[in-house]
């Protein structure tokens, strides 16, 4: 199979998530949105590894991986404790941080 | 190495500054004595300076010091005083004991009882001034470029907190609305003055381009420039020379002030204290034109030719602008402001007309108006701190109950409209004349300042002075003491320099006459020889 | 000698120093201090007089140069003093007629609390007046002028706390100061053309100069003599000026002071000389004020006002006869001394009349005073019968030479200038002959005084204030000087007359030429009489026969004119005042919009550029995001087209 359809299967799945990004005002969908753009990243890293024939591209893959972990355990924390503090989890509700 | 003078001149205040502050609290007396102290050890280093300068002796600068600073960047620690500097370092060490001493009351707490402990008005008054003498003195010293703009800028910062910080009685105000007004004209002065140093910041890394370009090392020290220029290793082009020059020429027309970027002075001493106001006008300003002899005319020579003709013409317009706004003014401080803005009108033009008469009477103009000013703001001050107001409509019939008040106040304004055989008038028609001789039309077009200066003086003590007497100055008292040994001395000097003013000239004469030397430029001679014989009679 | 010019001066500045820095101890000394410091520089003059006197004719001239004041390259000015005949005149005049004033003094400042700072100030006007006369330079003559014209301001202003008393000394200063304008100006053109202002070798050098530049500098000192001497148009201020004290308006706006600008334009003689044009401007100037005056003074009703209309225009006779050249500059100068003689006498005697009359001015309210005050009426008469040319005193003799060397100016100007000057003869009879019959003779029109609450005009009328006036002889000091100023009227004339005793003595400094007349001497002396003898008679048919309303007569235009000063109070008003207020008020306006403006302008639209930016921030992480893709959209598409490029 041509390793390309994977790159466009990548790029459809990053605009999903941006979309969703974009467009979703539930935290946890959002949440979720970014995690499958990060994922996409991965399908397009993966892909490139292959097709290039080296490694680097599984390498960043896990580094992504462990971002992608890391900020799954800070970001869940912050919308906890904003869900406790004001009973909701739309993003649009902190909207705090301007002048 | 010698004793180091100038360095000291300046560092005595500065330390003064640091001790006044020091002292604690409740002792606001001690820190008043304090600050007069260290400001007439000053004056006395400053007299100490004038007499070790010899005016005959050759060279542009004495009592030299100079000490490596940053030399990556050919940054030099050099001081040194011409006839011009020596005077000026005099004047300002003259006049801040007076300061100090009209100002003895101004920062009292306006409750005496309060009762926090880190609150020290008093203390921050006096060594903010004393801070700013430093400064000055520091910077009419400098022969390094680099040196005097960083003294010359972080005099804004004192400065600030005396306009912003510091003010008259309220009056008819509210405490909030003055101190609003104030806090708009500190951030005025400041903001003005920064725009004026940020344009000459540039013009001074410029400088140091051409020069780091030219000479193979960059270098801020005035002597070394000029003598490059002079043996010819040291060129600008005339843009580049031009472009420096205006640089430099804006931010000395701000501090001066000049029209059209004058509209910060009469903000800044309106909403100031008088003795704050006479810093500035007789102190602060003077850098200003100081700079525009030592720096623009040394420095760029054949720019300043080139640009005489539009200054010529702003000073003229700063010359009758200020006068006729003077006039229209309904306020005390703010005519004594515009008065001020028409005399450094007439320095200006004094200083561009390239003549020695016209250089002579304006740097003699600079110290003449400094004391002037000095005795009418301070006399206004005292008239307003006794009644609480500053419009001019608020008094009427002073001179019936304060009757030697009216007459120093007199005395003043007469010197401020240059009355022969009171200090101002020698140098402004000295001024007029040098000016004259090069440019007969601008000269008569001065020469009616003269008659509005008339107007707005003798309008100003007919309205407060003269006629009935107001209800609200019925209980006014007479100047006492303090009020008077301030007074006394500035109006003898007055008339001791309209008199003889030759001390001075003829300390100022040399720097003036190598200055012209330096711009290249001779004195018009006359149409018509007259032989030596035809003097004699 | 030579220390003595310089005493001169000293002197009274000295008495100056010490009345107005003195303090309170000197109250009750001080008018005698000052008169005694007056009457020291009268001696001081009349020892130098002396010893003039004992030298020949060309080595009277006494230089001193006392140091020098300010020296700056080629520019020099020194103090320095220049005594000939001239200067000599005008010493003894100024301290002679100013000790006599120093003394009457007195008596009618007695009762002011203030009369120590009036001394004071009386002094510092003769130490400026002297140093004016003797200075031998310009600069320091202008130091003279100006110190003169401060002196006039504070004794014009002597009585602030009246409103119109300040406002006529500020307008005397400022409208003097127009004049010095010109003076300035003119000495920095001498310095320009001659690289010098002293006298000597400017007077000397003048005819090589140009008479362009000559005309100019003329010019130029004809205004500064204008504004000093109230000649058209800087006559404004001295009709205002009688707000002072009666014995400044004697001193100073009558025998003195006024008379600056007459010394100016004769000294500088050989300048006028080098251009005919600026002379055509003096004499033009001197004709104009004579009749300008003439006419002023005869609608006025306040005495002093009349008197100031008179001063004004004898000065014109003088400047006149400064403006014909040599032919007139002894006559000018002749007629300033006697004029100052005759004219303080009567404002003496006015102000003697005032004080015994609770201090009114309006002569309808006088009337039949010869009988209470006969030591008053026969001074002022004889100054009275002196002013108008009555033969043999001494406004005859030094009038009636003016009106011939005006004729003798020939052409057609001759006959306009003499027309001129003998119009303002009669003129002259006219309004003094009124004066006279107006306060002294006719049935009395006293009224009461007025009431305290009004704001008077001599403080000393607040004890009497309230009756009807009870007029009486003045005091001894009052008297005397008036007695020895009308002696001096009468003689003084003939005793100059005497064998030309007046013009040897001032030909060597002025230079003389006898002027042709087209009239003979006696033809002009007859038709001199004929018009005073016309002048006297219309003032009796009109004053003397019937009797004076207590109120003025709405009268003609011309009087109505007259008496507002023929409008140019209302001119200045209109033109300059009004003009200048909205000039100023315009100009407050636009510091405060436009210059202010721009720079407030850019603070604000920098404001509100950032006011516009911060609603990007508005806090929603979902338009972040959206900025966020869009840039990074943005930048790749410009990454591909840079690549694509």
């Amino acid at each position: 199979m041509n390793p390309v359809s994977y790159l466009y299967l990548s790029a459809l799945l990053f605009t999903i998530g941006g979309v969703g990004v974009l467009l979703r005002r539930n935290a946890i969908v959002v949440f979720m949105c970014v995690e499958l753009m990060l994922n996409a990243c991965n399908l397009a890293f993966v892909t490139f590894s292959r097709m290039h024939g080296n490694l680097d591209g599984q390498v960043f893959a896990f580094f992504t991986m462990v971002v992608a972990a890391a900020e799954v355990v800070v970001g869940l924390a912050i919308i906890v404790s904003v869900y406790r503090a004001r009973h909701s989890a739309s993003v649009d509700d902190a909207s705090l941080l301007k002048l | 190495m010698s004793f180091p003078l100038l360095t000291v001149t300046a560092a005595v205040p500065a330390a003064g500054a640091l001790a006044t502050a020091a002292v604690p609290a409740a002792r606001r007396a001690a820190a008043k004595w304090t600050a007069l102290v260290f400001s007439l050890a000053t004056l006395v280093l400053a007299g100490v300076q004038l007499a070790r300068f010899d005016p005959d002796a050759a060279g542009p600068f004495q009592l030299t010091e100079s000490h490596a600073w940053i030399s990556d960047f050919g940054v030099r620690y050099e001081l040194g005083v011409d006839g011009i500097g020596v005077v000026l370092v005099a004047l300002t060490a003259l006049l801040v004991p007076f300061v100090v001493l009209a100002g003895w009351h101004d920062a009292d707490p306006l409750e005496p009882a309060t009762p926090s402990r880190r609150w020290r008005p008093t203390q921050g008054f006096f060594a903010l001034i004393l801070m700013v003498e430093a400064m000055v003195v520091i910077s009419f010293e400098a022969t390094d470029v680099f040196v005097f703009y960083v003294f010359f800028e972080a005099m804004l910062i004192p400065m600030y907190f005396l306009i912003g910080g510091f003010g008259d009685r309220a009056g008819e105000r509210t405490e909030d609305e003055a101190a609003a007004q104030r806090s708009y004209a500190a951030v005025k002065f400041l903001l003005y003055n920064l725009a004026g140093g940020l344009v000459m910041l540039a013009a001074v890394v410029g400088l140091y381009a051409v020069t780091a370009d030219q000479l193979g090392h960059g270098t801020f020290s005035l002597t070394e420039i000029v003598q490059a220029r002079g043996s010819g290793r040291l060129h600008f082009a005339t843009v580049t020379e031009r472009a420096l020059f205006l640089g430099f020429f804006f931010a000395f027309a701000v501090k001066a002030p000049l029209w059209p970027v004058h509209t910060w002075l009469p903000n800044a001493m309106g909403e100031a204290t008088a003795p704050v106001a006479v810093l500035i006008t007789a102190v602060v300003d003077k850098v200003g034109t100081f700079a525009m002899l030592r720096f623009c005319l040394q420095l760029f020579p054949g720019a300043s030719t080139w640009a005489t003709p539009v200054i010529v013409v702003l000073a003229l317009i700063s010359i009758l602008y200020g006068a006729l706004l003077a006039v229209g003014q309904r306020d005390i401080k703010r005519l004594i402001a515009y008065a001020s803005i028409s005399h450094f009108g007439f320095i200006i033009l004094g200083i561009f007309a390239m003549t020695t008469q016209g250089q002579g009477g304006a740097t003699l103009y600079m110290v003449n108006h400094g004391i002037s000013t000095a005795a009418l703001m301070l006399v206004a001050g005292f008239l307003i701190s006794r009644r609480g107001s500053r419009l001019i409509a608020d008094y009427g019939g002073v001179q019936k109950v304060a009757p030697v008040l009216a007459g120093t106040f007199l005395v003043a304004g007469l010197a401020t409209l240059s009355l022969p055989g009171l200090a101002p008038f020698v140098s402004e028609f000295l001024v007029l004349v040098g000016t004259f001789s090069r440019y007969p039309v601008a000269g008569a077009v001065a020469t009616v300042g003269i008659v509005l200066a008339a107007l707005y003086v003798l309008v100003l003590y007919q309205r407060t002075m003269t006629g009935p007497v107001e209800e609200s100055v019925r209980a006014m008292p007479d100047l006492r003491v303090r009020e008077l040994a301030v007074v006394a001395p500035l109006i003898a000097l007055l008339l001791f320099l309209g008199v003889y003013p030759k001390p001075v000239t003829r300390i100022l004469d040399p720097a003036v006459e190598h200055t012209m030397s330096q711009v290249h430029r001779t004195d018009p001679q006359p149409d018509v020889r007259v032989s030596n014989a035809e003097g004699a009679k | 000698m030579e220390n003595l010019i310089g005493l001169l001066v000293l002197v009274p500045l000295a008495g100056a120093g010490a009345l107005l820095c003195g303090g309170r101890r000197l109250d009750r000394g001080g008018p005698w201090l000052g008169t005694l410091a007056a009457a020291v520089s009268f001696a001081l003059g009349v020892v130098l007089f002396a010893d003039m006197l004992g030298k020949g004719g060309e080595e009277r001239t006494l230089d001193v140069t006392v140091f020098q004041w300010v020296p700056v390259g080629s520019f020099r000015a020194d103090v320095g003093f220049h005594l000939d005949q001239l200067s000599m005149t005008f010493v003894l005049l100024i301290t002679g007629v100013g000790s006599l004033i120093h003394l009457y003094s007195i008596g009618y400042m007695a009762h002011d609390e203030r009369r120590r700072r009036f001394f004071g100030y009386l002094n510092l006007f003769l130490a400026a007046m002297l140093l004016l006369v003797l200075a031998d330079n310009y600069l320091l003559l202008y130091v003279g002028w100006e110190g003169v014209g401060l002196a006039s301001y504070l004794l014009i202003g002597f009585w602030q706390h009246k409103p119109s008393a300040a406002t006529a000394a500020k307008k005397a200063f400022l409208v003097n100061r127009v004049g010095d304008m010109g003076m300035s100006i003119a000495i920095m053109l001498m310095f320009t053309t001659f690289g010098t202002f002293a006298f000597g070798p400017v007077l000397t050098a003048a005819d090589r100069a140009g008479e362009g530049r000559l005309t100019a500098i003329a010019l130029l000192l004809l205004l500064a003599a204008c504004g000093k001497s109230a000649q058209v148009p800087l006559q404004s201020w001295l009709g205002d000026a009688m707000e002072g004290p009666t014995p400044v308006s004697a001193l100073i706006h009558a025998a003195t002071m006024v008379t600056a600008g007459v010394y100016l334009v004769t000294r500088s003689g050989a300048v006028f000389e080098g251009a005919p044009d600026a002379q055509t401007a003096v004499v033009t100037v001197g004709a104009v004020t004579l009749l300008f005056g003439a006419i002023v003074g005869c609608a006025k009703d306040d005495i002093k006002k009349a008197l100031a209309g008179s001063t004004m225009s004898q000065i014109g006779y003088m400047i006149l006869a400064a403006g014909l050249g040599p032919v007139g500059y002894v006559f000018a100068i002749m007629h300033l001394v006697t004029h100052g003689f005759f004219k303080a006498g009567l404002f003496l005697g006015a102000g003697s009349v005032m004080h015994g009359m609770n201090d009114e001015v309006d002569m309808r309210r006088y009337g039949g005073l010869r009988k209470y005050m006969p030591v008053t009426f026969v001074t002022f008469g004889l100054g009275y019968l002196a002013i108008i040319g009555f033969p043999g005193l001494s406004g005859f003799f030094s009038k009636d030479k003016i009106i011939e060397a005006a004729f003798a100016k020939g052409g057609t100007e001759g006959w306009i200038l003499g027309g001129a000057a003998l119009l303002g003869a009669a003129i002259t009879a006219y309004y003094m002959t009124r004066v006279m019959i107006m306060t002294f003779f006719g049935e009395e029109r006293w009224r009461p005084a007025p009431s305290p609450d009004e704001p008077s005009a001599e403080p000393a009328a607040g004890d009497r204030a309230g009756g009807m006036p009870h007029p009486h002889e003045s005091p001894r000091t009052m008297t005397i000087p008036m007695i020895v100023l009308a002696l001096g009227s009468v003689f003084a004339g003939g005793l100059f007359s005497v064998n030309d005793a007046f013009l040897k003595w001032l030909e060597p400094v002025t230079g003389h030429e006898e002027g042709n007349s087209p009239l003979g001497a006696l033809t002009v002396t007859a038709a001199t009489m004929a018009v005073l003898v016309l002048g006297v008679a219309l003032a009796w048919a009109q004053y003397g026969r019937r009797p004076v309303p207590a109120t003025a007569p709405p009268g003609s235009a011309l009087t109505r004119a007259a008496r507002r000063d023929l409008l140019q109070d209302d001119f200045n008003h209109v033109v300059l005042v009004r003009g200048g207020e909205h000039l100023t008020r315009s100009l407050v306006y636009l510091d405060h919009k436009l210059v202010d403006g721009v720079v407030n302008g850019t603070a604000a639209s920098v404001g509100g550029l950032s006011g516009r930016m911060r609603r990007l921030q508005n806090g929603y992480v979902r338009s972040y995001a959206v900025s966020m893709f869009g840039g990074a959209a943005v930048l790749i598409a410009a990454t591909l087209l840079m690549r694509a490029v």
